[in-house]
């Protein structure tokens, strides 16, 4: 730390920091706004899909020369879900989560005073700002922001005479993810660096929080899958603009046979599913580790079966980059390889199932604190759950010939890894609050916020199965035209009414969160009674973490109600900070 | 329906601000006594709201799903899935109840002590071994039946059909007499002379190939006889969706891909099975409402792969008949010979 003493500007402080606390907040400010960005999309289009010929005024007024008359084009409803599908997954879930909780966390919790590398850090935040710039400047290119959705399939992404938003809006939007990828790989080479190098004294790798273990195991996913993206994304660059033919071969279109020769689609759909699979661990693990941290806490029990944890954190990791073919199981590839990927994906259940039943054992006969942040945990687990139950369906190579890409695949991935993602988030920001501003976020609003949250995420996704089941395909502008799915429409209508109450009861939570920077109630140093190193740091953030020496470690995370033979609790409180030594003939549990 | 949907908002709204004006004086931050057991109770609440919301759509949306399979490959689909689903349904109801129950039951009170209860490798061995039993139950069954359908090599007598996707259309070409298709490729793609699949007329297969008229097609299939179908695209990818037969698969530039089923149920069959009869009269009434033209079951094949603007409105009827009917209707279409030469 030879910068410790030096004098900070409001530019090194606030804005080219080096710090990983000041970081982290860029990474969660900015993640916030894009998710308002991607959640209002939603709520546009799900206007469309409810009521698909009704004029609407936010619509005529948001969508400029995409509409007519208060009604939404086609091409622009296809732009909504793509871009509403990239930024959630990427610039929310991915950079958002991670980059913030990876970043204000790491540090904190293994005893380092800071990231591996603060330049490589600043790096990292400042390529996904320009990432995120270029990603919402493409949507106002003339032609519309790219449109082939999220997975951007060629060739309809690679052909502009196929889509307009396969013209501009697609450089944009391969050029924006080119940056991202970049950005995540030097975040994720920065943490495991610093996890495997930076532990204070003591801290063995087998005493490390659970949220470090996720953290750490999300950073290998990433460097291991992230760069395979960049490359697809670059040959479909050289598809596009250099006429090479990597993806696109026998193309018909607009009255002429283009030269492309020899290429084909499903290459890119592996390249792509490569990293897209191992990308739903990287968006979901980071949030189960923040859920094991916050509901061992807030149960005041210790985390059940921590090496288990582990272990399963471990496995969903390395079966994560051996099923992304369960995406592929009709794209024409070898079915042999089908049943391959039927059988890997399968496996996932089972340390999917472990991690379920600890947590709901983790609550078992505990003290519940039903903080915010405990309830979005709980939350999270029960949406897990549900989402990952309808995966037995999916990834059954058999019964996903009937789904495939129908609702039923979008109400499984919105809960399974977009809702208990984006509560995993919550929970976190409202656990970490207090770190990362030294100020409390309020306790009703809070509660509010969940239960709407709640209530409207099930009302959007649980009957959103059922509409699957009927048939209905995921990204239809609209459904008249098919009288056998005439009686989904109310269903519809349901569910976009719940949509916009979630969209709404997010604004609690923004207020919740600006307000509290401000007019927040001052944090004491340790407000939920945890045993993390982070919460030994002053409230009020200082360069280098710790101001004297980094504390030493001397036991694991989980030391919450641990009693003696009378029932006593041996260290006086029910919980033990991991700086506290272990006594005269203490079990280290 | 507008109206409750203002108001909703309205509501939303409301309650927004009226908390905001409430976070000023309300400064309490960490959850105490009271808070858990109001939050508690609340887990209840919402365990009620959701098992009511789970009851309901399993009972009133069954009429909505889709019938019985229409293909004898599909039967299998339907028993797997509906083990599967019994078996997530038991699990789901399970589960959720026992976490939020846990949420209720032990919510937090000053002179309560948690359990230190760090790890039990009995109860871990147990939530391994058991799904991965029930796991292999469904591999085992899942595997069997996927090759059962995808395995088309020892088909007898099949029908052979192409389908053909561009945007926004489907076409479809019988393999006439000989049973084989003739060669395809968008080189041979001739507009004007209606060679709108791009088939080789120079290859001795092709002459005999049936196509279907290029205005609103209607792909016909006999009742019985095994199906298999290959699937080219001509620009973007799409995937041809035949939800009544359990089948899809997508069609793909460049390459071509293949799937098959037997039809089991004719359309006049079908229309008069129970599921479709309570579906139809469900769809009818709302039809009614809208003062629309009554639906009349029909088998349906759809894009189920974005393509594009008219994505949503890519489809072509398929109608299944007896083995003779089908007969008759193939002798009367013409051959792309005869089709291809007139012009």
């Amino acid at each position: 730390m030879s910068d410790h003493h030096h004098k900070e500007t409001f530019v090194t402080k606030y804005i080219f920091s080096q710090d990983h606390k000041m970081i982290s907040k860029q990474f969660l400010i900015t993640g916030i706004f894009m998710g308002i960005i991607g959640v209002f999309m939603s709520m546009l289009f799900r206007l469309q899909i409810a009521w698909p010929e009704k004029s609407f005024t936010i619509i005529e007024a948001f969508l400029g020369s995409h509409q007519t008359d208060g009604v939404m084009d086609p091409d622009m409803y296809l732009a909504l879900v793509t871009i509403h599908g990239t930024i959630m997954v990427f610039f929310v879930l991915t950079a958002g989560l991670s980059g913030t909780f990876s970043n204000l966390l790491i540090p904190l919790q293994i005893g380092a005073r800071d990231m591996a590398s603060g330049f490589l850090n600043m790096l990292s935040y400042w390529l996904f700002f320009i990432s995120s710039i270029i990603m919402v400047i493409s949507l106002f290119v003339e032609a519309g922001p790219a449109s082939a959705g999220w997975t951007i399939y060629p060739p309809l992404s690679a052909l502009p005479e196929a889509i307009p938003g396969s013209g501009l809006g697609m450089t944009l939007w391969l050029v924006s993810m080119a940056i991202f990828v970049a950005s995540s790989l030097i975040g994720s080479l920065n943490y495991i660096v610093t996890i495997f190098n930076l532990r204070t004294k003591g801290m063995k790798m087998t005493r490390m929080p659970l949220t470090m273990w996720a953290f750490f195991i999300t950073a290998i996913i990433g460097v291991v899958s992230f760069p395979v993206l960049l490359s697809a994304a670059l040959l479909l660059i050289f598809d596009r603009s250099f006429g090479t033919s990597f993806y696109l071969s026998d193309i018909f279109i607009s009255g002429e046979v283009l030269h492309y020769q020899g290429g084909s689609p499903v290459l890119f759909e592996h390249l792509f599913w490569f990293l897209g699979h191992p990308e739903v661990y990287i968006v979901l693990l980071p949030a189960l580790g923040i859920t094991s941290e916050i509901i061992a806490t807030n149960s005041r029990k210790p985390i059940f079966g921590y090496r288990a944890m582990i272990g399963s954190i471990m496995a969903i990791a390395f079966l994560s980059t051996i099923v992304w073919g369960h995406h592929m199981f009709i794209s024409g590839m070898n079915p042999f390889l089908g049943s391959v990927f039927t059988f890997t994906t399968l496996l996932i259940a089972i340390p999917s199932a472990v991690k379920a039943f600890n947590y709901i054992t983790t609550l078992w006969k505990g003290n519940l604190q039903l903080n915010p942040a405990m309830l979005f945990s709980i939350g999270l687990v029960s949406t897990f759950v549900t989402g990952g139950l309808t995966g037995l369906v999916l990834g059954d190579s058999a019964l996903d010939i009937n789904v495939h890409d129908t609702y039923f695949v979008v109400a499984h991935f919105h809960l399974v890894m977009g809702v208990s993602a984006i509560l995993g988030m919550f929970a976190g920001v409202y656990h970490w609050f207090p770190k990362m501003y030294g100020k409390m976020m309020n306790k009703a609003l809070g509660y509010w916020h969940f239960w709407l949250t709640m209530v409207a995420a099930y009302g959007v996704f649980f009957p959103m199965h059922f509409i699957g089941l009927a048939g209905l395909p995921r990204r239809y502008y609209n459904n008249t035209s098919f009288p056998m799915f005439d009686d989904v429409a109310d269903i519809n209508v349901v569910i976009t009414l719940f949509a916009i109450l979630g969209g709404l009861a997010q604004l609690l939570f923004l207020a919740n969160f600006f307000i509290s920077i401000y007019r927040g109630k001052a944090a004491s140093q340790n407000p939920w009674k945890s045993n993390t190193l982070e919460w030994t740091t002053p409230v009020e953030h200082i360069h280098g973490n710790w101001p004297g020496k980094i504390p030493e470690v001397h036991r694991w995370a989980y030391d919450y109600s641990k009693v003696d033979e009378n029932g006593d609790y041996i260290h006086g409180e029910d919980f033990v900070l991991q700086t506290t030594p272990l006594k005269d003939g203490e079990d280290p549990s | 329906m507008l109206a409750l949907f203002y108001i909703f908002i309205a509501v939303a709204i409301g309650v927004s601000f009226w908390q905001i004006t409430r976070i000023l004086n309300l400064r309490s931050v960490i959850a105490t006594d009271k808070d858990n057991d109001t939050q508690g109770k609340l887990f209840l609440w919402f365990t009620a709201f959701f098992y009511a919301m789970m009851i309901y759509c399993l009972i009133y949306m069954n009429v909505l799903m889709l019938p019985e399979s229409a293909s004898i490959e599909g039967e299998h689909d339907d028993n797997l899935f509906n083990i599967t689903f019994i078996l997530i349904g038991v699990v789901q109801f399970i589960m959720q109840f026992l976490i939020f129950y846990f949420a209720y039951k032990y919510r937090g009170k000053k002179e309560n002590k948690a359990l230190f209860f760090a790890d039990s490798h009995k109860l871990e061995a147990i939530w391994t071994i058991v799904p991965a039993v029930v796991l292999v139950v469904l591999i085992g069954y899942g595997l069997w039946q996927w090759n059962n359908i995808m395995d088309l090599s020892d088909s007898e007598d099949p029908v052979i059909i192409e389908v053909y996707a561009k945007q926004f259309q489907w076409e479809a070409r019988y393999a006439g007499d000989d049973n084989t298709l003739g060669r395809g490729n968008v080189n041979y793609i001739d507009i004007s002379n209606n060679n709108t699949m791009g088939v080789d007329m120079s290859d001795v297969n092709s002459k005999d190939d049936k196509k279907l008229s290029a205005i609103s097609p209607v792909m016909y299939l006999p009742k019985g006889r095994k199906v298999i179908f290959k699937f080219r695209s001509q620009d973007v990818l799409h995937s041809a969706y035949m939800p009544h037969f359990r089948a899809q698969m997508n069609c793909v530039p460049g390459m071509v891909t293949e799937f098959g089923f037997t039809p089991k149920f004719t359309t006049e069959e079908m229309r008069v099975q129970s599921e479709v009869v309570a579906k139809t009269a469900v769809i009818n009434e709302i039809r009614k409402k809208k003062g629309e033209d009554p639906y009349e079951f029909d088998y349906i094949l759809l894009c189920n792969k974005i393509c594009g603007a008219s994505h949503f409105n890519m489809q072509m009827k398929i109608v299944v008949v007896e083995q003779e009917e089908f007969n008759k209707w193939y002798a009367e279409q013409p051959t792309l010979g005869q089709e291809l030469a007139i012009k």
